[in-house]
């Protein structure tokens, strides 16, 4: 049951992540060319690799306890960010996020900013390109590694990650144009959600805590964060409706 | 020593965001559960660190 939602986990996380990177990589590549729009992406994946095949091993090495205590807090305090930016978005106290609101800012700001030739590539093609990749991809690779080190299978985070990427390059690549129709911020609540579950579970274990059913509580905590996500949700929208009067 | 300042800053911000008192929320929660080795704490506490933090963010909007 947890390797499921650890690949789900990984899947979607990654899923909306690209989703956002594909974005930014499509308005450089339209407005400043796309070999050095493209040229950025590859030096933003040969980054996450390396950054994933240094930390990854190395992760591994951490005594069990210890490393799902340290990962679990810094998952659980990673994944309220998350959730907390989700139940205002779903609540309406935070805009929702618009691939192509985003999309048209991207292009309009690629567009007027001025030429600048580096080692025969266009430097802001190439850096607008880099950032996207390697700063949404990193959220990914921090989940990859977190998730898989403490499930002890980075391998099968990582594979759920990269069906992600291949399945939204591929759709990225056949629809040009930033996927608006992608449900990201209901995937963006869900991966809240599932963060802040894994984090509640391995940081208390990792606090020398015993979950009643051993893993299986995992789903009790899930049931425990998603009823309590939308009693906030609905008592938001509430304050909101008297706060705002439609 | 700019530059360790804002890969600091770069790391707490990734990790941390803009409400750094749920973190400070789930550190003492954390601290609460390995001093009583209880798995009944953190989940409320969670609860209670994001109504705040939903609660904080709402009232300054």
């Amino acid at each position: 049951m947890s390797a499921v939602l650890l690949v789900l986990s990984a899947f979607l996380a990654s899923a909306v992540e690209m989703v956002e990177a594909l974005t930014i990589v499509l308005a450089s590549g339209l407005t400043r060319g796309w070999r050095s729009s493209l040229t950025g992406v590859a030096a933003a994946t040969l980054a996450l690799a390396v950054v994933v095949a240094a930390l990854g091993p190395a992760l591994t090495l951490v005594p069990l306890n210890a490393l799902r205590l340290v990962v679990g807090a810094l998952l659980l305090v990673f994944g309220l960010q998350w959730l907390r930016k989700a139940i205002l978005r779903t609540s309406g106290f935070k805009a929702l996020h618009d691939e192509d609101a985003i999309f048209a800012q991207e292009l309009r700001e690629a567009q007027t900013a001025p030429r600048e030739e580096r080692a025969g590539l266009d430097w802001y093609g190439f850096t607008l390109s880099f950032k996207g990749v390697f700063l949404e991809g990193l959220e990914v690779a921090f989940i990859v590694l977190t998730f898989g080190s403490t499930q002890g299978s980075i391998p099968l985070a990582a594979a759920g990650a990269a069906v992600a990427v291949v399945l939204v390059a591929l759709v990225g690549v056949l629809a040009r144009a930033p996927l608006a129709r992608v449900p990201e911020n209901t995937m963006k609540f869900a991966v809240g959600i599932m963060l802040t579950t894994f984090g509640i579970f391995w940081s208390a274990e990792g606090a020398g805590a015993h979950w009643p059913g051993g893993d299986v509580a995992i789903l009790g905590v899930l049931a425990f964060v998603v009823l309590w996500s939308a009693t906030l949700v609905a008592l938001l929208r509430a304050r909101r409706a008297r706060v705002v009067p439609a | 020593m700019s530059h360790v300042i804002a890969f600091g800053r770069f790391w707490w911000d990734f990790i941390v965001g803009d409400d750094w008192s749920a973190a400070a929320g789930v550190a003492l929660a954390l601290g609460v559960t390995a001093a009583l080795a209880t798995w009944w704490i953190l989940p409320p506490a969670v609860a209670l660190v994001l109504a705040g933090s939903l609660y904080r963010a709402t009232t300054l909007s």
